[in-house]
């Protein structure tokens, strides 16, 4: 494979006596190994993210496209359906992430330990985060079945919760696709949270006992500062993820019903596929990008402030 | 004295009450997050099915659902879903090994430009791109191909991740260079090196980018959406939709279809448990 001759006399690593041209080709097999993922990433990551920003700021024609300057973006600042759109976006990012965070945290705190059967309930419990979106939005669209022999609505029966409606009504919709999210999103924050908990050193706890702290105050001095990093790689990821949610809702409810579960996503999707408004889909997607990109700087200042 | 395994103490809690509120607790909730999937299992192979719920039941065993899953292209469907899988991770693992090499191992000049490029690829959700993509794949740019309706189209995207290539460049840093270096001097060229001493050593790691893009590739739904517009190149996720209503057969084939898109993960997530786990902890603490 190697057709080029190798030099027969070793290099030592001393870096001041390389030759230059030894360093040279050092340099140059390093971007021959990088070049397959460069090359992909400029394809089908930079180059869609640069066409994606012009065609941001054109009204886009099969013949010829016009140059709008910021029309799109205002477009989307004060159209209804868009404005209506970020907001079920924001509400259900936040509902998310608060909800995984909470379940994901007490699920930990109840399951830590070495047992083995406590090693079963975590990976069974795990399973949702692996599964395919598409078919876990299958499922619970068949639990969610609005009449009175559908399979949430039996158990809401067992405690005497009148049927519901779920996904089919404009009041509850959003928020039924918010709770399969959890659903999905606690084993995972369960799992990361509990690779935090194993960190913590157990003398703190053994002394905190011997000090004669109660469970509760052992938790909240030691448990929780230590999780705190955690808590916020979790925050932010958990917060983007929920900005950009498609499948979810693609597949539950496409919106519906009267636009009342519309999120930014969809909307760009319908927009960009269906009536072909592409200008204003990308610039739909930038700000969804910005949005996301604000996210995590703000929260690394957060931190960084927290921490310092 | 009391024993710390974890922060609430809860092995150490003995007594009828304490072992009550654990069963109880540990069974809700594997009640909460395998019921559902438990509940397609069984309907999926069930013979009278209730169209507004799931059996939890079974009356009668069949494999009924299946067969006639068939006349409905999903084994079609899923054979789709295993070529971009197939490919997608083989070109995948492949990028992001050689990738890898370069950022762990050598130095050189716009070393962090590189990676910079990497953390904004990881920054950048590929929903957003999505509309301005499909453009690209139906025109690629210099090559001008058109990607749209090709197995391609949805496994070029796919071939480079950020996360893989920063998981493997992580492990190929532990590597000891003197492993290296001690070939070079018996004169081992640059690719003898990489494949004879610096792969096996990371089999571990492989594992760990081998399930995790498993997972990822299987999970896309917006790609194969733009990508495949004739039902025959859809791929098994995005199919589902579409099997919904069927007059004949009723909701059995789209159990028996989604039971199947379920499927491949869990087994490799059972398989490569341990693997798994570490790249959970080792991509989500690190960023």
């Amino acid at each position: 494979m190697t057709p080029t001759p190798t030099p027969a006399r070793p290099q030592t690593a001393a870096p001041g006596r390389t030759p230059g041209r030894a360093r040279r080709r050092g340099a140059l097999i390093a971007w021959a190994f990088l070049a397959p993922a460069l090359l992909l990433f400029l394809y089908f990551k930079f180059i869609p993210m640069f066409t994606g920003l012009m065609m941001s700021f054109q009204e886009i024609r099969y013949i010829d496209s016009t140059w709008v300057g910021l029309d799109n973006y205002a477009t989307i600042l004060t159209d209804e359906a868009f404005r209506s759109a970020i907001w079920h976006s924001l509400v259900l990012a936040l509902g998310t992430t608060a909800g995984s965070l909470v379940f994901g945290l007490g699920l930990a705190l109840l399951i830590e330990g070495p047992a083995r059967y406590l090693w079963f309930v975590r990976t069974a419990a795990f399973l949702p985060v692996v599964v395919t979106m598409a078919a876990v939005a299958e499922v619970w669209r068949i639990m969610y079945h609005p009449g009175d022999t559908g399979t949430l609505n039996m158990i809401l029966g067992w405690v005497g919760i009148a049927p519901q409606p779920f996904l089919a009504d404009e009041d509850s919709s959003l928020l039924s696709i918010m709770v399969m999210s959890i659903w999905r999103g606690t084993p995972y924050d369960m799992m990361i949270f509990l690779a935090g908990l194993v960190g913590i050193d157990r003398t703190l706890y053994e002394a905190a006992a011997v000090d004669g702290a109660s469970t509760w105050r052992r938790l909240r001095h030691i448990t929780l500062p230590a999780l705190r990093p955690v808590f916020w790689i979790l925050f932010t990821l958990a917060a983007i993820r929920g900005l950009r949610v498609f499948v979810e809702v693609y597949v539950l409810t496409n919106g519906g019903p009267n636009g009342s579960s519309e999120v930014l996503m969809t909307l760009i999707y319908k927009l960009g596929f269906q009536t072909g408004e592409l200008g204003i889909a990308s610039a739909g997607g930038i700000v969804l990008f910005a949005a996301t990109l604000a996210l995590t700087v703000l929260v690394q200042l957060m931190r960084r402030r927290q921490s310092a | 004295m009391m024993r710390f395994d974890s922060a609430l103490g809860l092995e150490s809690r003995r007594g009828p009450f304490a072992t009550a509120g654990k069963i109880l607790a540990y069974s809700g909730m594997l009640v909460v997050f395998t019921g559902p999937l438990v509940g397609l299992l069984i309907s999926a192979f069930n013979k009278t099915l209730d169209p507004t719920s799931f059996t939890w039941w079974p009356d009668e065993f069949t494999f009924d659902n299946f067969v006639h899953a068939a006349d409905r292209n999903v084994y079609r469907y899923l054979f789709n879903s295993f070529v971009v899988v197939g490919f997608g991770l083989l070109l995948q693992m492949i990028v992001s090994v050689f990738a890898a090499y370069s950022l762990a191992r050598k130095k050189f000049r716009g070393m962090s430009v590189v990676m910079l490029i990497m953390l904004t690829t990881m920054m950048l959700p590929e929903e957003i791109i999505a509309i301005p993509l499909s453009l690209v794949l139906a025109d690629l740019p210099v090559l001008h191909l058109n990607l749209i309706g090709t197995y391609a189209g949805m496994i070029l995207p796919v071939g480079a991740w950020g996360f893989s290539i920063l998981v493997m460049t992580e492990f190929m840093k532990e590597v000891p260079v003197e492993l290296e270096e001690a070939a070079r001097i018996d004169g081992a060229g640059e690719l003898r090196t990489f494949f004879t001493i610096i792969l096996p050593l990371c089999r571990p790691a492989l594992g760990v980018i081998g399930v995790f893009g498993f997972t990822m590739i299987w999970d896309q739904y917006l790609l194969p959406l733009i990508v495949a517009p004739e039902a025959g190149m859809w791929t098994l996720p995005i199919a589902l939709r579409s099997l919904r209503s069927d007059e004949e057969v009723g909701i059995g084939v789209l159990l028996a279809a989604t039971l199947l898109a379920l499927l491949p993960s869990i087994v490799a997530f059972l398989a490569f448990q341990r693997q798994f786990m570490r790249g959970l902890t080792s991509g989500a603490v690190k960023g």
